[in-house]
């Protein structure tokens, strides 16, 4: 006879442990399923994970949680080919607690959020894939695992099996994504001295600092590059749109390999030695690519539901945020005498779209697709910006006037001069 | 019903451990801590024998207290009870004293439940000694057979096992008294994915953990550090072998050259021994 759980969640990521937590601190019986060999074992991201939503969840975790260094400076690098413009800011309000964000390694901080999960009352199993959601009379009442004698039956089941969902697709909740709607991140964890990092990053003890790099370092396709340090390592990766590396022929490692030896970044990661190489598709189709999230006995929390703001490169703090929705949801159905139809969880659909989740996935719902319909901003304005930072701050005796007008007059015709106006205040338009 | 229990360790995954340069130790933060893959089929084998005759299957660890997951993972393959002890008293132990600390494990065990056979698995993958099923045998008293490959019989009505045993051109059939202790090579059997209610269970099972003063009759002087006479006079890792030949150019002619390698170096199929 197959075992029945009051709810089961389909992995160990932030969203999954983050229901499961809640829900395994309500008292409800919940089992946690995770295919990889440890929860946070093929998890991956840039590495900013961000306080708010953690601490909601856990009170002072970064007192106890595996977090590398807490963030004091961000800097925003306009890249060129030999150059860049910079923008940074670094503030020690930052360096006290609360926080504001860590840098953290997944494979570490994922283990530790589920062993509190666990801590919590919740069951964890590893190494085990679930194959598909067991449908009867159009609702979900259980899942099918790989394993033998696999089936397990639960009142909810919760979908946090990542941005591919296959599960969430085989119920027909969503197609195949498109590759405008997700990114290819690749990301190497570099070894470097803690000393050498504090000293090339300007930071004392535990403080970090974090670069998003744009420009050159997609080499002009829509992405982003980063650099975050850890404790002894420094994370380095590159992002960008799959429809953008399909157009322009380019293979996501070479973009790394790329940035690594871009003379403007190299020196910062000199002499490191390659620990881990790590790949993951990112879901950045925003508010137009999210697919259905509730249906009977079943809910759809994380990158199953396309929930990432690629605009501010958050998502592991929105997966977080609907796990805990998904678990409110279910703890409230179950007071109200267990409606667990589609109706019954409707309010974790409500919630979610009423929360800064929705509205922050609402308010950039077209930014990712615009910048793609208008790659100029890439590869035409950063050019330009580095251009006119270098006439500006070199000193060969012209006069400052006579700069600014070439600096004018590098901006093209009148007529790309108002294109250029109008793409910066349709820029201005998507993000507003 | 047989009792059968299986002594398995913990042991950090040498595949991919890395050595400390300066110190020429075992970085063991380097490595994930695994389950000795010959200790794996050691339970496996108790398991398949219980599925057999019928009977219980323990497991019994000695280390910190993280070792847990190595029962943990005995019992997603199928054993039924867990036995851990856990002491600083025995921190710093070789197979000598190992083997007497186990063996005090094994007496208690005994207690609970009589001992019908002791399965190890033929070394761990971190000393590579082999020592420690024998050694806790010889203190026993009972019959160690080594290099188990095959299990063809346990009577338990008449009081024998009979067993095949690996050698270097073949192998010998033993009849041995039980109880006894088996040590296995890795070739015993396959383990199996484990069904999914095995997984349940080890999720949910706590170890029976005992301390020092939970065992009888211990000599403490036979424990630990104390307890050990060997001294490790140097450890260093093994010469990277050298030589070898990367093959260069496209897929094609890579596969030429490797081609024409492998049909004129006749030495990389020499038999050992002969034809």
């Amino acid at each position: 006879m197959a075992e029945k759980f009051d709810v089961i969640v389909v992995g160990a990521g932030p969203a999954g442990t983050a229901c499961a937590y809640t829900l395994a601190k309500a008292g409800v019986n919940v089992l946690l399923i995770e295919r990889g060999e440890y929860p946070g074992s093929k998890n991956v991201m840039g590495g900013v994970l961000y306080r708010k939503m953690m601490d909601d969840i856990i009170p002072e975790f970064y007192k106890e949680a595996p977090v590398e260094r807490h963030i004091v400076e961000q800097r925003f690098m306009m890249l060129d080919q030999e150059s860049a413009v910079t923008f940074s800011y670094k503030g020690l309000e930052w360096d006290q607690e609360p926080y504001n964000n860590f840098t953290v390694l997944r494979a570490k901080f994922d283990q530790w959020f589920a062993d509190q999960a666990v801590k919590q009352g919740a069951l964890l199993i590893n190494e085990t894939v679930v194959r598909e959601c067991i449908v009867e009379n159009g609702k979900v009442v259980g899942v099918r695992t790989d394993r033998p004698e696999g089936d397990l039956y639960a009142d909810v089941v919760v979908l946090a099996d990542g941005v591919n969902s296959l599960l969430a697709k085989s119920l027909g909740f969503h197609k195949e994504f498109r590759p405008d709607e997700v990114a290819l991140a690749v990301m190497e964890v570099l070894k470097l001295d803690k000393k050498i990092i504090e000293d090339r990053f300007s930071l004392e003890g535990n403080q970090g600092c974090t670069f998003e790099i744009f420009g050159d370092s997609t080499k002009g396709v829509l992405g982003t590059a980063w650099l975050y340090t850890n404790k002894d390592s420094v994370n380095i990766g590159v992002g960008a749109m799959l429809s953008g590396l399909i157009k322009h022929k380019m293979k996501p490692y070479e973009l790394l390999d790329y940035v690594k030896n871009h003379p403007v970044l190299r020196p910062y990661i000199q002499g490191c030695e390659q620990q881990e190489y790590l790949a993951h598709l990112i879901p950045e189709g925003g508010y137009h690519s999210m697919p259905r999230v509730v249906g009977n006995g079943v809910i759809v929390v994380g990158d199953a539901a396309q929930l990432v703001n690629a605009i501010h490169r958050e998502g592991s703090n929105m997966a977080m945020a609907s796990g805990v929705m998904a678990a409110d949801t279910i703890i409230q159905a179950r007071e109200l005498g267990g409606d667990f139809s589609e109706r019954g969880l409707d309010n974790y659909r409500v919630n979610l779209l009423n929360s800064f989740v929705g509205q922050d996935l609402k308010k950039y719902k077209d930014a990712t697709h615009h910048f793609e319909k208008f790659p100029h901003y890439f590869d035409k304005y950063i050019p330009m910006m580095n251009r006119a930072a270098s006439q500006m701050f070199t000193i060969d005796g012209t006069p400052k006037r006579e700069k600014q007008k070439k600096i004018w007059n590098d901006l093209g015709s009148a007529g790309e001069k108002f294109r250029m106006a109008r793409d910066l205040f349709q820029a201005w338009r998507v993000m507003k | 019903m047989l009792h059968i229990v299986a002594c398995i360790k913990q042991v950090p995954d040498t595949k991919i451990i890395k050595m400390n340069p300066k110190t020429n130790t075992m970085d063991r933060s380097s490595a994930p801590a695994i389950l000795n893959p010959y200790d794996a089929h050691a339970v496996e084998e108790a398991v398949r024998l219980k599925a057999r005759y019928g009977g219980i299957v323990s497991v019994v660890t000695m280390g910190p207290p993280p070792a847990v997951k190595a029962i943990k993972k005995c019992i997603e393959i199928g054993a039924d009870e867990g036995y851990m002890i856990t002491d600083r008293a025995f921190a710093g132990a070789d197979t000598l004293a190992t083997s007497y600390a186990l063996t005090k494990a094994l007496e208690k065990i005994a207690k609970i439940r009589p001992i019908d056979l002791i399965i190890c698995g033929k070394m761990t993958i971190d000393g590579d000694t082999g020592q420690v099923g024998p050694g806790i045998a010889r203190r026993l008293d009972i019959p160690p057979l080594t290099n188990v490959k095959k299990v063809v019989e346990i009577n338990k009505a008449e009081g024998f096992a009979v067993i095949h045993r690996k050698l270097e051109d073949g192998h010998e059939v033993i009849q041995s008294s039980l109880p006894c202790l088996f040590s296995v090579e890795k070739d015993i059997n396959e383990i199996p994915y484990s069904p999914l209610p095995n997984m349940l269970k080890a999720a949910r099972y706590q170890p029976h953990i005992w301390s020092v003063d939970d065992l009888e009759e211990v000599d403490r002087t036979l424990l630990g550090l104390k307890g050990s006479p060997t001294i490790v006079s140097k450890v260093w890792p093994p010469e990277k072998p050298k030589g070898g030949e990367q093959l260069q150019g496209t897929p094609a002619e890579q596969v030429d050259r490797l081609l024409e390698i492998l049909l004129t170096k006749k030495e990389l199929f020499a038999v050992k021994g002969g034809e």
